[in-house]
């Protein structure tokens, strides 16, 4: 938190634009200005005096940059649109991937999203799913894998749906579906019988979906179980009895503020029961 | 004179069909003109600057998906839903597609088992599609082994 707050001290947002580069892993705030590496040298007002005149100015090579959640294009400036740690990748090819590490409990679906959805209506051809979004997302009866006009799939209100979103930007309802582009379900669809539904934040999602993510590893260790996480924060587990499903339930939810040592306790814990 | 009589007739009159001979070229030119301004009135169009083709070097991309490299979201442990679990294997395959190629097959049967086995299935086989007659070729050694003890008769061809 104390870093926090020098970061703020020392750059209010809206002051000069900072170099992506310098503030990698720092917190950015909503409004401040980015300058990539290649943009630096021509720097915000002011700072060109200071850097040395480039020869090769006109020749300098053009990486493609992806700003991912949290950052916008305005024109050619790099703007911060969420609050929270700037993230980087490193390239396959191009300049690589500059993100927002950011904390909220907000969804706002997000085209190629995999969510969780309840059903809350049927009406003529299409489901209304509820994802937690603004809106009630528009599923067709059709985007079912081997569902034809004649043979519609068994959906019911109230149903849990694991789907994809195809549609989704902020001037129109979204719209999802539960086949890929191939046409198969690939694991999409209806969410089986029974199990637990509940709502955690997305910065955990996230990290429960990290490919190296150890709570998840420990988790599958415990009992037989088996968990579906939605981008939108929400996530249904189940196992064999309820008490197994329960203990699941709470683990998920509370190892988001552990300690890797706190967690591990837990877990002998639970092993030894 | 004439002057004075373009006047009095109205425009409207002038833009007639059986007006158009007589008029001179450039009332002609003018009436047009008004006819274009008109008409593009009526269109609508957005007033904006032409907007500048200029190649932009940040491409926008609102998925965590591309930069954390998140894993599938089924998953399924100890074998719970076996369906998940085949499931899981294939999307995440490709995350550790590079992993996968370093690993060695895992063989079930060794090839010297296999070999073993063949062995003894052709005796056992071949007796199963041997006539009746022939069965007694067949014999179990010490192993329970079935073999071919003696060589199929066949027709001598008598020496003169």
């Amino acid at each position: 938190m104390a870093e926090v707050v020098s970061v703020m001290t020392e750059s209010p947002a809206g002051g000069r634009a900072r170099a992506a580069r310098t503030v990698l892993g720092q917190v950015v705030l909503p409004g401040e200005e980015l300058l990539l590496p290649e943009q630096e040298d021509e720097g915000g007002p002011g700072s060109a005096g200071e850097r040395p005149l480039r020869l090769n100015a006109e020749a300098r090579s053009q990486v493609r940059v992806v700003c991912g959640p949290g950052l916008r294009r305005c024109g050619d400036r790099l703007l911060v649109t969420k609050c929270g740690r700037l993230r980087h990748k490193e390239p396959g090819s191009g300049g690589g991937v500059y993100w927002v590490d950011s904390q909220q409990k907000r969804y706002v679906p997000v085209k190629g999203d995999h969510v969780i959805g309840i059903v809350t209506a049927k009406s003529g051809d299409i489901f209304k799913v509820d994802v937690g979004g603004s809106e009630p997302a528009s599923l067709s009866y059709l985007a079912f894998e081997g569902a034809t006009k004649r043979n519609r799939p068994n959906v019911q209100v109230g149903d849990l749906i694991y789907g994809q979103f195809v549609v989704a930007n902020k001037d129109m309802e979204p719209e999802m579906v539960c086949i890929d582009s191939c046409g198969r379900a690939n694991g999409m669809g209806v969410i089986g019988q029974d199990g637990l539904l509940f709502k955690v934040t997305l910065g955990l999602i996230r990290k429960l979906l990290a490919p190296d993510c150890e709570i998840i590893q420990e988790v599958g260790k415990l009992y037989p179980l088996e968990i579906v996480f939605g981008m939108n924060g929400r996530v249904w587990v189940k196992a064999k009895t309820i008490q197994q499903t329960l203990i699941l339930a709470n683990i998920l939810e509370a190892c988001e503020h552990m300690t890797a040592d706190q967690r591990k306790q837990i877990f002998s814990r639970l092993a030894e029961s | 004179m004439a002057a004075e009589r373009k006047t009095k007739l109205s425009k409207n009159l002038l833009r007639m069909k059986f007006m158009q001979r007589g008029l001179d070229s450039e009332t002609k030119k003018q009436l047009e003109e008004e006819e274009k301004k008109i008409i593009s009135d009526e269109h609508w169009y957005l007033d904006l600057p032409e907007l500048k083709e200029k190649e932009s070097f940040i491409i926008e991309e609102q998925s965590f998906l591309l930069c954390e490299d998140l894993l599938y979201g089924r998953m399924s442990f100890r074998g719970f839903n076996p369906e998940v679990e085949k499931l899981m294997l294939l999307m995440n395959a490709k995350n550790k597609a590079e992993e996968a190629e370093d690993e060695t097959v895992e063989l079930d049967v060794s090839d010297e088992e296999m070999a073993r086995r063949y062995e003894t299935l052709v005796g056992t086989i071949g007796k199963k599609y041997a006539k009746k007659r022939d069965r007694a070729n067949y014999e179990e050694d010490e192993n329970g082994d079935i073999k071919q003890i003696k060589t199929k008769k066949m027709f001598l061809k008598p020496q003169d």
